[in-house]
């Protein structure tokens, strides 16, 4: 690969590295799993004069959940930790449901869950998860830390709220409200490529009602769609037949897809429901066993 | 104690490739690991849009930049009468742009730098004025006499047609139709893809000012072919040109062609006085080199009640994109289209075909098939499975009863073609056995209580390979043999070469086999060396599945030889006359007591110590084959798919392959070329194409456009074999490098349309994506042509 020149710095701490970014003026770019920023450096859609590579920052790369059931993802943790974690099996079954379908293993061996949100990629899977789960980004710059709700963080096709002197470190899912229970499903032509459509969806259910629903779609608009409200007939119900009907139909409504050589709009809001139906579905069959 | 053939790795062992001990260590020698002294480095800027007349090339500012050796434009090659190439297909092809830049991607300009990066930094410094003109996209577009005219380069050009071409008998195939029950008829598009070879094309040219010997490493499956082409091109002697092939990462046909870049890099060496590399990136691959298929067919068939084939009508219409370099014998402008139907017995037929220029990417390459072949079977197999539906006849029972019988070799098909064996109806019955087709309306009906649909598809075919015989078979008037040439060392241990090239088929591993099998020498004595000009006899490369048909039979006979004049040695050192010597494997023996006999080995040692009087010393001899005819290998795939209604998405339940490639010199090999083979196969029925949107922009220029499948989607595949060997073939083998891409695709597209042939759905065009499917499914109508690009919001 032939990218334009540019300067490598690989900065021990977290404070080097906003330094790096802060004096860059804008022409810095953090590295971390590289798996977007490379491919984007080699076609030269991306020429940053100085690259600062976040990888050799101490105590960035966990996850883990907190006594009162935070979870929270470290800028370094890449998507393979996600998807061969123990905790995040028992404990997160979104993210559980995600972690394989997101690029490939070879990709997935490098890629972060934090820069995959920095990306925005509006058919990124990580963004939708996020904002299915109502999560938020911490970032920090030269003037401290501040969290920005994921909804917030992303602002249009690889845009985001971040400062140019501001790295995200972390991610943070909020403690559910009684049982987590959720799924994604993604069309994709094959093993990775980026989403067709795909569809997040994150339940808080207590005593057989939900307590909280977030649907997040990817690849059905130019961002990631927060289809929560759409959902937002199901708090206070127990699945029903009926209601994951109206709630599938309500979320492919609000997908804002556009025709292409993968397909209709018709077509994609027709998978959308499809997906929304089947994990709900899922979800509901699995409560009435447990109970 | 005779020799075991299979522990000395003869014919029939499934021996480890030994090219694969450097394979897989990294230590491959590839076109890029090659590095020469005091070398530079090549860029090419390719034009940005598909059709425009260049008003003004502004390269100052690459000039400019330090490092930069030479920047070349259309007019510099002008000026040395080398801004156009002959093609392989009697046409010209710009190697960089003079007048109008024709496809998106053609080269335009080149920089030559010390290190590939500036090279780089250099091309964004140019400067074209381009003044953009309609572009052509597709053939229906070309033929449009309004349209604007692509090649206003040629004389006598008054429009955009290529060629027409015809063969076989129009009036008796009327005739057939006017008398037949049931006419069946179909459209088709075969879209166009990519061989896409994961190693790039790329060259190294070296021109020696004092020796005036050009060397160029480079990636190349037929070496031979760009050495005379070189010599016509750069108006260089042949004896002063060496091509070196060294380990090739895939051809798939795509490395036969010769392009522009090769051109401009030996240009570019022999203005510097200095090695220039050329290293092509994945997009230039993409959207500038030979591409494959990109045909539409309207075919029918005439049936009588009781399921015969009474004769064929084929109707191509094809796109050659901006320049009409298609890698193909000379003579057949649609490649071996005709052979389409070889299988079934079949009066009469008769095809028209019509090739056309657009603004789109030049080749027409044999992408793993014998020159459209692959287009022929899939057309075939999918006009048969219409004729079977529109019939009401059961789709294998259709095949049996049109299939050339066992006993009615040889057969002379309704295109003409002289097919010489084959057991049709056994490799059906295997299959059909292996599948479970029995059970299947069960299976079907359980499947739809679950809310599924299932469909099973079926690909018999066979197709010709090896090309050729000299009468028929020739490239720019070089007739289609191949070579081989043998030493055997003092101590048994061999070398051998041939014209052939391998490019990841493992020539090194079975070429070793064969004289093994000859000879008895074990093959772990043999070292095959290909792919050097100066010390490879001439050989015509490798692709269209000819080097087992072709070189590998030209390895059997320059063994005969050998053992031929071993025969004559062994009769002196066990002082008997040659009638009283009989050979095993390895060995020679007096007849009249086994126990009495010299190895292979021992008349080596002779032929060099102790020959005969009046024998020439030494123990080596080459051979060149010109083989009788094709070879005809048969295959027979039936997939069976489930398709989910709900979302489009067909998951593959079962495939089987009954494959029948004469006697196999290596099963492991085999199997490899099988396996890999249907890879490809699903990936053009499933998700893999390049399109182009209105304005000529290629639509499939990387990897996440363009898509190769993975393990992961990639089904698993159930081989078995049946052996009819080649009867004319010195060790029976008939090629087995293409079989399952050319026939691999139609036994994915007729399980899904079998799946959908209630809901009256006839036909979707290739690549069955799910939104496809999901159309089709759901509106019962066709899908034809390429995905759309953009459609409204
Ligand atoms: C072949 C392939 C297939 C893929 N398929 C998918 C897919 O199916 N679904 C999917 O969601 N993704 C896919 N991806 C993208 C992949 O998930 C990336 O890993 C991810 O988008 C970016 O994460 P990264 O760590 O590699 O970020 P990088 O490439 O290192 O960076 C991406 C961008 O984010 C910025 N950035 C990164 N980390 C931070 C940080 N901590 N703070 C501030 N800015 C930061 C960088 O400056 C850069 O602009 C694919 C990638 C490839 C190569």
């Amino acid at each position: 690969m032939y990218p334009s020149r540019f300067n490598y710095e690989s900065p021990k701490t977290l404070a080097d590295a906003i330094a790096l970014l802060d004096s860059g003026a804008g022409e810095t770019k953090v590295l971390a799993g590289g798996q977007s920023l490379v491919p984007m450096m080699k076609l030269r859609f991306a020429f940053p004069g100085t690259v600062v590579d976040i990888n050799n920052i101490p105590n960035l790369n966990y996850h883990r959940f907190d006594s009162d059931g935070t979870l929270r993802i470290g800028a370094l943790c890449r998507h393979e930790d996600l998807e061969h974690s123990d905790v995040i099996a028992k404990g997160q079954p979104t993210i559980a449901a995600a972690a394989p379908l997101v690029a490939d293993p070879i990709v997935r061996t490098r890629g972060t869950f934090v820069g995959s949100l920095c990306h925005a990629d509006p058919q990124g899977d990580w963004a939708a998860v996020m904002i299915a789960l109502g999560g938020r980004v911490v970032v920090q710059g030269p003037k401290g830390k501040r969290e920005i709700a994921m909804k917030d963080f992303v602002l249009g096709p690889f845009q985001t709220a971040l400062e140019f002197n501001e790295i995200a470190i972390e991610a943070v899912i909020p403690a559910p409200a009684g049982q987590a229970r959720g799924g994604y499903l993604k069309l994709e032509r094959r093993v990775g490529d980026f989403a067709t459509a795909s569809v997040a969806v994150a339940l808080e259910i207590t005593g057989g009602k939900v307590v909280r629903a977030g649907i997040a779609m990817a690849g059905v608009g130019g961002k990631t769609i927060d289809a929560t409200d759409a959902a937002s007939s199901l708090v206070g119900q127990a699945l029903t037949e009926a209601n994951i009907a109206t709630v599938a139909a309500a979320v492919a409504a609000v997908a804002e897809p556009r025709s292409d050589h993968r397909g209709s709009s018709d077509y994609k809001r027709q998978i959308i429901r499809t997906f929304v139906t089947r994990i709900l579905t899922s979800i509901a069959n699995s409560t009435k066993k447990a109970a | 104690m005779p020799l075991d053939e299979i522990k000395i790795g003869g014919m029939g062992a499934s021996r480890r490739r030994v090219e694969d001990n450097r394979f897989i260590r990294g230590k491959g020698n590839y076109v890029d690991d090659i590095v020469l002294p005091d070398m530079l480095h090549m860029e090419i800027l390719r034009s940005p849009v598909a059709h425009a007349r260049i008003k003004s090339i502004d390269v100052s500012k690459a000039w400019d930049t330090p490092g930069v050796r030479l920047v070349l434009t259309g007019e510099m090659m002008a000026a040395r009468n080398l801004a156009w190439m002959p093609t392989l297909s009697y046409d010209t092809q710009a190697v960089l742009a003079t007048d109008k830049v024709r496809f998106q991607g053609q080269e335009v300009c080149a920089v030559i730098a010390d290190d590939p990066y500036i090279a780089k930094d250099a091309c964004a410094k140019i400067v074209v004025e381009y003044e953009i003109l309609p572009a052509i996209v597709n053939p229906l577009q070309a033929a449009d006499p309004a349209s604007v005219l692509i090649r206003d380069d040629k004389e006598n050009q008054p429009g955009n047609k290529v060629f027409d071409w015809e063969i076989g008998d129009k009036a008796g195939t009327d005739k057939a139709f006017a008398a037949a029950d049931k006419i069946s008829k179909i459209e088709l598009h075969y879209p166009r893809t990519h061989p896409s070879p994961l190693e790039c094309c790329g060259s190294i040219a070296d021109y020696d000012r004092a020796t005036g010997k050009l060397t160029v490493y480079m990636t190349s499956q037929a070496p031979h072919i760009v050495r005379a082409a070189v010599a016509l091109v750069a108006e260089l002697p042949e004896h002063q040109i060496r091509i070196v092939s060294p380990d090739i990462g895939g051809g798939f046909g795509n490395k036969v062609p010769i392009y522009p870049g090769y051109v401009i890099s030996i240009l570019a060496s022999i203005l510097t006085e200095k090695p220039v590399k050329w290293i092509e990136d994945k997009t230039g691959n993409l959207i500038s080199t030979g591409f494959g298929r990109d045909v539409y067919l309207k075919g029918e068939l005439a049936l009588r009640k009781d399921g015969r084939i009474l004769g064929v009508r084929m109707n191509t219409v094809s796109d050659h994109g901006a320049f009409f370099s298609d890698a193909q014998p000379s003579k057949f402008k649609i490649g071996l289209m005709h052979s389409a139907f070889a299988c079934y017995d079949i009066p009469v037929a008769h095809m028209m075909s019509t090739g056309y220029y657009t603004n789109k990417a030049p080749g027409g390459v044999a992408y793993r098939c014998s020159f459209r072949v692959t287009e022929a079977m899939f057309f075939q197999e999918r006009m048969v499975q219409a004729a079977a539906d529109d019939l009401g006849m059961d789709q294998a029972e259709f095949r049996r009863i049109n299939f050339v019988k066992d006993d009615e070799f040889p057969h002379r098909t309704a295109f003409g073609f002289l097919t010489d064996s084959g057991q049709y109806g056994k490799c059906l019955d295997i299959g059909l056995e292996a599948i479970g087709y029995k059970n299947f309306a069960k299976e079907k009906a359980e499947a739809a209580s679950r809310g599924r649909l299932l469909g099973i598809g079926i690909s018999t075919m066979t197709e010709p390979l090896g090309a050729g015989n000299s009468r028929e078979y020739d490239i720019l008037g070089i007739k289609m043999f191949d070579s081989a040439e043998l030493r055997v060392h003092m101590s048994g241990k061999a070398l051998l070469r041939t014209g052939a090239k391998s490019q990841g088929q493992g020539h090194e591993t079975t070429w070793a086999q064969i004289v093994t099998h000859e000879l008895g020498i074990p093959a772990e004595d043999i070292v095959v060396e290909e792919g050097d000009t100066d010390t490879a006899p001439f050989g015509m490369g490798t692709y269209a599945s000819r080097s087992t048909p072709v070189a590998g039979a030209a390895v059997a006979m320059v063994a005969r030889k050998i053992r031929a004049k071993a025969r004559k040695i062994a009769a002196h050192l066990l002082e008997v006359s040659e009638e009283d010597i009989e050979w095993e494997l390895g060995r020679f023996y007096v007849r009249s007591n086994q126990d009495r006999g010299v190895t292979i080995q021992e008349c080596a040692m002779a032929a060099y110590s102790n020959m005969p009087d009046g024998m020439e010393p030494g123990l080596e001899n080459n051979a060149y084959y010109d083989p009788p005819n094709l070879t005809w290998p048969f295959a027979c795939y039936i997939a069976k798919v489930e398709i989910d209604p709900e979302t489009g998405v067909w998951d593959v339940l079962q495939f089987v392959a009954v494959d029948d490639c004469g006697v196999r010199i290596n099963p492991m090999i085999v199997e490899g070329q099988i396996m890999g083979g249907l890879t490809e196969a699903y990936a053009m029925a499933n998700m893999q194409y390049i399109t182009y949107d209105e304005e000529g922009n290629c639509i499939g220029a990387n990897y996440m456009d363009f898509l190769l499948p993975t393990a992961w989607e990639t089904p698993g595949f159930e081989l078995y074999e049946v052996v009819t060997p080649c009867p004319h073939h010195p060790i029976g083998a008939k090629g087995v490098g293409e079989c399952a891409t050319v026939g691999g695709p139609a036994a994915f597209v007729n399980a899904v349309m079998d799946a959908l042939k209630d809901k009256g759905v006839r036909n979707i065009d290739m690549p069955l994506m799910p939104n496809r499917v999901y159309e089709a499914l759901t509106t019962g109508n066709d899908v034809y042509g390429m995905p759309p690009v953009r459609v409204g919001n």
